[in-house]
């Protein structure tokens, strides 16, 4: 076929265009739920070759999309109808905001006479999500959906990835149109750098051959941009300590010696010791986020920066940047190895002998470590330990979030991007299982497990549901410990342990092992420690089914979620006095 | 705090106002004055924002406005390389006693009667924001009785256009996908 006939010029309605531009944007698999606006849509879509997956809440499918973004590097996609679909999908739509996930949301909305008359199941989704999206359209011309759709994707993807809405109206879905798939697109304010300047390249590689504790600051953009590889070239070549932080990890192998950890709040001492001591950080497609910074007068008083990123405003937004460098951080990486290379050659190298010393100590006195139950009941890091053993160095892993999430991201070895799976920015509990379900549908050769707590589960389990039926063998290990763990642990540092609405009083209600069954899973409980690789490898061995794996733990044993002893001490300072052991140490 | 005139070349699309003053908002600035209107070019609307905030985070906001896809260029306006200007229609008591000076103030600063009553004028005047201040406080004491004021219209001194350099660019769309 020409690339004339394939890109259309065919008389259809609005519906089949758009179906059409789903399919010449490349799309196979979509998440949604069908409604009254959008349903002309999902007529054609009988006929597409696009796979669609009925999901129970609108809200997984936005996860879903996610996932399966974060899983393949591909755009999610999901679909809604108008009203309280779309509103349901507003979530996720800024979860993906946050974490720059390239996701398209395709909303139907009501007729265009009807807009702005509060008609049945009318929401201005467009102005919803206006702050929450990287762009977003309303389409009320059918003659629009393929320009429109060709916008979105090239907007989701390129530059600093990020959700993209388009909302069709009923109306135009229904109207007869011609099909045309654009060759090219005018969007004259945007035009994202990639390139980065030669001067400010330079710039970098003085300070990195000057400083004398350098840390290579790595964030999520560098999972994104796919510079994994160029990241370890430049920390091999400079020998330069290296954090990731919980959007990065996996971005730099954590067996590495070199690698120190995640920083910040929940992070290991030697990682927020390589950033507070610092003489200059290399900020990699990182944004120097509250729960890394903590206080930002505070935060590496003595350190000059060098922040690149591919999105101009995240450079000098939190901490001024003595070196800004705008371009996609794997452009970035490889010109700095290559300065960095022409200066090796010349003689000039850095000397970082005793930081990296310093830092190692740092390392070797505070490792990541845990306490075990003292009434032998399970350790949650035992068995997300186990669980990564047994699962494989393939295996995708979601979280939600809370501790379950903070121990998934110190005790999982994360050796590769793309494989760790999270809600970092927005904290969305309930990522976790539609997010799987998305890396399922994307990677369908690879091992999916939703690592989630309690409280995250019952949020979107529905989609369970979804799994059993399409033939999506996620598996799932909830950290049970009956209550809202990670707030909790707030109460116990912050508010005097006065424990206000966290304890889920749940005995088991729901039954994780029932309710698994109910939909159609196969249902494990694990409640001793030498159980846990039995369990773990019962549940490898189901492939047709999804797998829950119930992991209780007492509710009141609960220590903190960091990757070492430091809030031990810290809740001695923030609460003097004795108080109820709250762990070993 | 320090005042500054930002002149924003938009796309005339849609929704354009919102998301910008939006923006504004939910990043935490308030917007002095506002205006906006069609420019040399069809498709594309300017707006001219004055904000009081320091430099720091008025490069955080304009770095934000960046972002959005249908802003094409943002340009600072320094208030002695260009003309401010903004429009004042104002109500303002005139008696027979006081209409002498009513009409004596309305000339000093070269503005303009356009709609006379019985006991009250209205009055245009065009300026910066000082020579409308003053203005006003000259007419206070007759009586000021309804005020409505534009946004501030800015444009740079000199030959030459802040639309000069925004060339759209076309990106190239790679054909459908084989599986279609």
């Amino acid at each position: 076929m020409s690339e004339q006939q394939q890109r259309g010029g065919s008389t259809v309605t609005g519906a089949q265009s758009l179906v059409k531009s789903l399919e010449a944007a490349g799309v196979t698999d979509i998440f949604g739920i069908p409604g009254g606006a959008i349903l002309p849509a999902y007529d054609p879509l009988m006929d597409s070759p696009i796979r669609h997956v009925l999901t129970r809440h609108e809200q997984g499918a936005g996860h879903a999309a996610q996932g399966y973004a974060a899983a393949t590097g591909r755009v999610g996609v999901c679909m809604a109808t108008s009203g309280p679909g779309a509103t349901n999908l507003v979530t996720p739509i800024a979860d993906a905001h946050m974490d720059s996930v390239p996701m398209v949301a395709i909303t139907g909305q009501v007729g265009v006479d009807l807009i702005g008359t509060d008609a049945f199941q009318e929401a201005d989704i467009r102005g919803i999500t206006m702050p929450i999206t990287k762009h977003n359209f309303l389409v009320t011309d059918a003659a629009e959906i393929p320009r429109t759709v060709a916008e979105a994707f090239h907007i989701a993807s390129t530059g600093r990835p990020g959700p993209v809405l388009v909302d069709v109206a009923k109306s135009a879905l229904q109207a007869t149109t011609d099909f045309q798939w654009p060759s090219e697109l005018h969007l004259p304010g945007y035009r994202p750098v990639t390139r980065p300047h030669a001067k400010q390249i330079r710039e970098a590689a003085r300070l990195v051959l000057e400083s004398r504790k350098p840390v290579l600051y790595v964030g999520g953009g560098t999972i994104r941009a796919g510079a994994h590889r160029e990241l370890r070239t430049l920390a091999e070549l400079t020998g330069i300590p290296v954090v990731t932080t919980l959007m990065a990890r996996g971005a730099f192998p954590d067996s590495h010696p070199q690698h120190l950890g995640m920083p910040g709040m929940h992070g290991t001492v030697a990682a927020v010791a390589a950033l507070q001591k610092s003489d200059l950080i290399i900020s990699l497609g990182a944004r120097f986020d509250d729960r890394v910074t903590g206080n930002l007068d505070s935060f590496a008083p003595h350190a000059k920066v060098v922040h690149a990123d591919i999105d101009p405003a995240e450079i000098g937004k939190n901490r001024h940047a003595d070196v800004p460098i705008v371009g996609d951080v794997r452009e970035v990486l490889v010109d700095l190895v290559t300065a960095l290379r022409t200066e090796a050659d010349a003689g000039h190298t850095g000397d970082y002998e005793g930081w990296v010393q310093f830092l190692s100590g740092v390392k070797s006195k505070y490792p990541v470590g845990y306490d075990e139950p003292v009434d032998g009941g399970l350790a949650p890091q035992y068995v997300l330990e186990r669980l990564a053993a047994i699962a494989g160095p393939d295996t995708i892993f979601t979280a939600g979030v809370g501790q379950h999430q903070m121990w998934a991201a110190h005790y999982l070895p994360h050796e590769k991007p793309n494989t760790w799976l999270n809600s970092g920015g927005a904290g969305t509990m309930g990522y976790a299982v539609p997010a799987a379900m998305g890396a399922q549908v994307g990677m369908p050769g690879s091992t999916v497990w939703a690592v989630d707590g309690d409280g995250c589960f019952q949020m979107t389990n529905q989609e369970l549901a979804t799994c059993a039926i399409n033939d999506i063998p996620i598996k799932v290990a909830v950290i049970n410990n009956e209550s809202l763990g990670m707030v909790r642990q707030w109460q116990t540092l912050f508010y005097n342990e006065r424990y206000s609405n966290t304890d889920l009083h749940s005995k088991r209600i729901p039954d994780f092992v029932k309710l698994a069954d109910a939909y159609g899973c196969v249902g494990l409980a694990c409640e001793s420690p030498s159980d846990v690789d039995a369990t773990i490898r019962k549940a490898m061995e189901v492939d047709d089914v999804p797998v829950v794996v119930d992991f209780p733990r007492p509710p009141r044993r609960d220590g903190v979620a960091d990757g070492g002893r430091r809030h031990q001490q810290r809740r001695h300072q923030v609460r003097p006095g004795p108080g109820s052991p709250v762990r070993r140490g | 705090m320090a005042k500054h005139t930002l002149s924003v070349l938009v796309e005339d699309k849609p929704g354009v106002l919102t998301r910008i003053a939006g923006l504004f908002s939910r990043r935490g600035f308030n917007i002095e004055s506002l205006a906006v209107g069609p420019t040399e070019h069809a498709e594309i609307s300017r707006m001219t924002i004055v904000v009081h905030v320091e430099d720091s985070p008025l490069e955080q906001v304009t770095k934000q406005l960046n972002k959005l896809v249908e802003v094409i260029k943002i340009v600072e306006l320094d208030p002695t390389a260009s003309v401010q200007r903004e429009l004042v229609l104002v109500k303002v008591g005139a008696t027979p006693e006081t209409r002498g000076q009513v009409l004596d103030a309305v000339q000093l600063f070269k503005a303009k009667v356009i709609d006379v009553a019985a006991d009250a004028v209205t009055v245009q005047v065009v300026g910066n924001s000082g020579k409308i201040n003053d203005f006003l406080r000259v007419l206070e004491p007759f009586g000021i009785r309804e005020l409505v004021q534009s946004g501030m219209v800015a444009i740079g001194r000199g030959s030459r256009s802040i639309s000069e350099r925004s060339r759209p660019v076309a990106v190239p769309v790679p054909p459908p996908s084989a599986a279609s």
